[in-house]
């Protein structure tokens, strides 16, 4: 008609906002973008620790730093704000996805598309044309038994002028899509209900707090304590032999909560089993559970990968540590050796205050281990038990710490046997040990003894003078003979209170740099004589001083017992603590989880697997057979696609046609190809 | 439509997949299931019923496995009958791998993988001399050389299972549970997943690629062994005793074999864009089409697998460690790999993404991967440190 124009400017139609933001949520951009945003986002959580207490980042980072990763919750990445929002919108992109994709993916997987034109099927990749004999049923009776015993669900439908024979196979593809992308959504919702998102809107309402002091559980306050109605969480505690326990400790960030239990747990017993290696083997615990629903406590034993699940509750065998191990311990002076030694009773995890020359200290007992199993000197396939050990801490007025591990039993090393203790100033460094060589009867007396008399100026004096002619010049005067005696005994004095420190310090001190070698050697020819000369004196008084002089053994101890007193200068602790008894309690770490979600995402799991294996090993082909009436009989028209791997399907599709000219009985042969190029 | 039995006397059906199967697909089949009876009953009281369950899965995957790839079948009963008999002339007694002279310099575990290493080594340099040569000859000498490797390694781990056991009965258990074992496992693996692909592609071109990153695996499993003594077996700790790791350490590494194989297809397929399409290099390397056929089915491949890997690391850490995901750094590692990959198989699937940046791609998800692999348990602390370095 005329008059009708296309106005040069019509506007094309505003879609509306609803449908652009939908259709962005949904495109896959988007979503790939996500997918890689958050992988890179979960990097940051395994190269930076998780919830590491505040102080210890604040001496990684610096405190400018420390503000900044703070401030982008980096500590506790996966629980941040941002890091929800990131899955949360791959969710949605999921959930968009499917809603828009799953009416024509069931279509696809139903629909036959009967009613296609014969011009659209010319238009397919894959194609061929022949004249077969026969008329149109006939002809199509036989294409569509071919393709059904080809494995092709089959449909026909009759039109006007022809007939159109469809062949479906493998659309559960189609299904394999909507289980994988359904499952995500699936796990991602339960992950939610998982997750402590409500526990962090609680913590922004200000309704809990979390604690960050190391208190008792009976003292922690009810703004950090969660009540038995919280639905999903992952605690731990730790229950010594004999204790129980009716909440656990979860961890937030640099803090906790206290998250009380609707049952008592019971720890009745503990056992672990070890390799000959030390290692451990196995360990359980005996559970009792206290429920006022039960009419009786239950009784289970857990060990690990055999957690008890207990309405809901999931109780895990997570660690075991000491559990308040009582210890008795000797504490013998090192100042002021012939005092008689001090009996100190404590336990792990408890303080003890002594008081000493130094000052008062603080003994704060920290592990006790009832084996210690190291590879043999020896044979490296073989294994020694070093027996019990203790860790303890010796604090000072000031607050600085010294820690020392000390094995019970002597060790033993090239056939000697010495008292070992390790030392260290912070847990960064390894131990460094002394070794207290131990006399033929297996005690330190005869170390203490000699040390005593070391430290006595008026003994060591005496030792001196008589020994006089070996140190001294025989021609100095008495001025000169009174004033090296007070030397030596001053230096004797340094090295047996202060060790080698002391003694390089005063070399340091005195003696100018270029004669500081040969003043060390001096001052140590002299100690060794000094010492030796009482050492002798006390080999004499045990009467093991024989016609052939000091035994190599007695030898050996004198110059352990140097070493020993060489190092006692850095050992920075008055007191030698000699474990004399012990009454081993072990505690078990359990850990217990309460996960609604769990099976939730299990399910999306299974749909996930089997989604993906859909995905891949069903190809998706349908083809189609249309029958028309032609010169000799029939025209065939035949037709397919599949939706992965162009050259595999294009591969089936000769060999179908290729049966279904066979089987149409084909006179003659008008074969209308596309070529079998790779089309990209 | 029902298939009428004149269609089927036509030889237009394709017939059922039973009836596709000859005499020794049937007899080796039953060799199968014999083998998984004997076991059942002869050491069925030391497995739970979760094991049994497993063990009764391995006949179906085995008989899919042999049924689909023929290749298998030989395979299979070739490294039986050598564990077996590896395992009978250690008669109970582990001494005896030092005195036997079969044991000594072929079939103890330590032997059969330092010839599984040799053999690695020698393919490769025969692929790669086969590429350079124009060498049909080479080509199936390297084929020869990778089916004796990939045998040797899996009897090294039939017979490590067996000498773990010998040295202590709760020191026994599957060889999957520490670096040095899963490596071996890796090579295995690889390697035969390589075979397949050679086998179904009848193409050798690609041999040199793969084996390429196989003997790289190799490389450090001798340095491992030599540095660390990491040969020697250890017991397990008691997180490691469970069924979970038969099936979550495997599939976890069809997922990284096809996942390397892929990124070496994809440095083939650099190499080969490069080149002039006439030149002679090119006409020996496989074409860029195959590189990247293979190279997407690898990685959905690897990528199906390393799916059902993660989730069942996810169930077992359900019974081990207090809940299916902790956010460690092993568990987030494999979620970055996997994303990663399901972000690569959406471009491919979804947006149609070929060639070169998808190759570029596929070789940066191995370096992804063997952060994953290697990298958490070198530079990262966790609760997976089992295998520490």
């Amino acid at each position: 008609m005329a008059g009708f124009t296309n106005t040069p400017n019509s506007p094309r139609p505003r879609r509306s906002s609803g449908a652009i933001l939908v259709e962005f949520l949904g495109s896959m951009n988007l979503a790939i973008t996500l997918l890689v945003a958050i992988s890179v986002a979960a990097i940051i959580g395994t190269v930076l620790q998780q919830n590491q207490p505040y102080p210890d980042y604040v001496r990684k980072f610096g405190p400018f730093w420390f503000e900044v990763f703070e401030r982008l919750g980096l500590y506790d990445v996966y629980s941040a704000g941002w890091f929800l929002v990131l899955l949360g919108l791959l969710l949605v992109s999921t959930a968009v996805c499917v809603y828009r994709n799953t009416p024509t993916m069931l279509r696809d997987m139903r629909h036959f598309r009967l009613d296609v034109q014969d011009k659209s099927l010319r238009a397919f990749h894959q194609r061929a044309e022949w004249q077969a004999p026969g008329d149109t049923p006939a002809v199509a009776e036989r294409a569509g038994a071919v393709l059904a015993a080809q494995g092709y669900r089959v449909r026909a439908k009759a039109h006007a002028e022809r007939t159109v024979v469809a062949g479906m196979r493998g659309s559960w593809n189609r299904l394999g899509y909507l289980l994988t992308h359904v499952a995500i959504v699936v796990i991602c919702i339960g992950a939610l209900v998982d997750g402590n998102l409500p526990l962090k809107l609680s913590e922004r309402l200000g309704h809990i707090k979390v604690e960050t002091r190391d208190l008792p559980a009976n003292q922690i306050p009810p703004e950090s304590t969660l009540a038995t109605d919280n639905p999903a969480f992952r605690g731990s505690v730790r229950i010594p032999e004999g204790g129980q326990a009716d909440f656990v400790f979860l961890n937030v960030r640099d803090g906790f909560l206290l998250q009380k239990l609707p049952f008592r747990v019971e720890l009745v017993d503990f056992r672990v089993d070890h390799y000959p290696s030390g290692q451990p083997k196995s360990f359980e615990s005996d559970l009792l559970i206290h429920d006022p629903e039960l009419p009786e406590p239950l009784k289970h034993t857990i060990a690990v990968n055999h957690p008890l699940i207990y309405k809901g509750y999931a109780i895990y065998q997570a660690s075991f540590s000491d559990g308040g191990s009582e210890l008795t311990v000797m504490a013998r002076s090192l100042d002021a050796p012939n005092l008689d030694p001090l009996e100190l009773k404590g336990a792990v995890y408890q303080n003890l205050k002594v008081v000493t020359p130094r000052g008062p200290l603080t003994v704060e007992f920290i592990d006790f281990k009832p084996h210690n199993v190291f590879p043999s000197e020896e044979d490296g396939d073989r294994f020694t038990d070093y027996g019990p050990s203790v860790v303890f801490k010796l604090r000072n007025e000031a607050g600085e710490a010294m820690e020392y591990l000390n094995y019970m039993a002597p060790v033993s090393l090239e056939g000697r046997h010495y008292f070992m203790s390790g030392m260290r100033a912070t847990p960064a460094e390894p131990y460094r040990y002394l070794y207290i060589p131990m006399d033929a009867n297996g005690s330190l007396e005869r170390f203490f003894t000699l040390r005593s008399r070391v430290l006595d100026q008026e003994h060591v004096r005496r030792t001196v003078a008589a020994q006089a002619e070996g140190l001294i010049p025989a021609d100095s005067d008495a001025a000169t003979r009174a004033g090296l005696v007070d030397s030596i005994v001053h230096l004797v004095g340094l090295f047996g209170r202060g060790g080698m420190d002391a003694l390089v310090g005063q070399v340091e001190k005195a003696v100018p740099e270029a004669d500081r070698n040969q003043a060390m050697e001096s001052y140590i020819t002299v100690l060794q004589s000094v010492i030796g000369s009482i050492y002798l004196d006390q080999l004499r008084e045990e009467g093991v001083l024989g016609e052939q002089g000091v035994s190599e053994a007695d030898a050996q101890f004198f110059d352990d017992t140097l070493e020993a007193f060489a190092a006692l200068g850095s050992y920075g602790s008055p007191l030698l603590m000699q474990l004399a008894d012990f009454r081993h309690v072990e505690a078990s770490g359990l850990q217990i989880a309460r996960a609604p979600g769990k099976n939730i995402v299990y399910l999306g799991c299974v749909m996930l697997m089997a989604g993906v294996f859909f995905m891949f090993y069903l190809h998706h082909r349908r083809v189609w057979v249309s029958v028309a009436p032609g010169e000799h009989g029939a025209r065939v028209l035949f037709a397919g696609s599949g939706n992965r791997d162009r050259a595999e399907f294009a591969t089936e599709f000769e060999g179908l046609q290729r049966v279904l000219m066979t089987a149409t009985g084909t006179a003659e042969v008008v074969v209308q190809k596309e070529a079998q190029q790779s089309c990209q | 439509m029902s298939v009428t039995s004149e269609a089927m006397k036509d030889g237009l059906t394709r017939p059922a997949w039973w009836r596709r199967l000859g005499w020794f697909d049937w007899a080796w089949g039953a060799l199968v299931v014999l083998a998984s009876l004997y076991t059942s009953a002869r050491y069925g009281a030391l497995m739970d019923g979760f094991e049994m369950v497993i063990l009764a899965g391995t006949v179906p995957v085995t008989l899919g496995l042999g049924w689909m790839w023929k290749a298998m079948r030989p395979y299979t009963l070739v490294v039986a009958l050598l564990s077996l008999a590896a395992i009978a002339l250690y008669g109970g007694e582990l001494a005896r791998g030092d005195s036997n002279f079969f044991l000594k310099y072929l079939l103890s575990s330590q032997s059969a993988i330092m010839w599984m290493s040799a053999l690695f080594v020698m393919a490769t340099a025969a692929y790669w001399l086969s590429l350079f040569m124009r060498s049909e000859f080479t080509g199936r000498v390297a084929s020869a050389l990778t089916w004796c490797a990939s045998t040797m390694g899996f009897i090294g781990l039939m017979v490590r299972w067996r000498e773990s056991y010998l040295i202590g009965p709760d020191v026994g258990h599957i060889p999957v549970s520490n670096l040095y074992e899963v490596f071996i496992l890796f090579a295995v693996i690889t390697g035969l997943m390589y075979l397949y692909y050679e086998g179904r592609y009848r193409s050798r071109a690609m041999g040199a690629f793969a084996l390429t990153v196989i003997s790289a695996a190799v490389a450090f499993l001798l340095w491992y062994t030599f540095e660390h003594q990491a040969h020697e077996i250890q017991p397990l700790v008691p997180a490691l005793q469970s069924y979970w790791m038969k099936i979550h350490v495997p599939t976890n590494f069809v997922g990284y074999g096809g996942f390397a194989l892929a990124a070496m297809l994809g440095i083939a397929y650099l190499i080969v864009d490069r080149l002039e399409p006439a030149s002679v290099w090119a006409t020996r390397l496989p074409t860029l089409a195959q590189l990247d056929d293979v190279m997407y089915k690898a990685i959905a491949l690897g990528f199906a697998f390393f799916t059902v890997a993660t989730v069942l690391g996810a169930m077992w850490a359900a019974e081990a460690w207090g809940g299916y995901w902790s956010w460690d750094p092993k568990e987030t590692w494999a979620l970055i790999v996997w994303l990663n990959y399901a972000a690569w198989l959406h471009m491919r699937l979804t947006k149609g993404w070929r060639g070169r940046p998808m190759a570029w791609w596929a070789i940066i998800g191995l370096f992804v991967t063997t952060f994953a692999f290697l990298g958490v348990n070198m530079f990262l602390s966790g609760l997976h440190s089992y295998g520490t370095l």
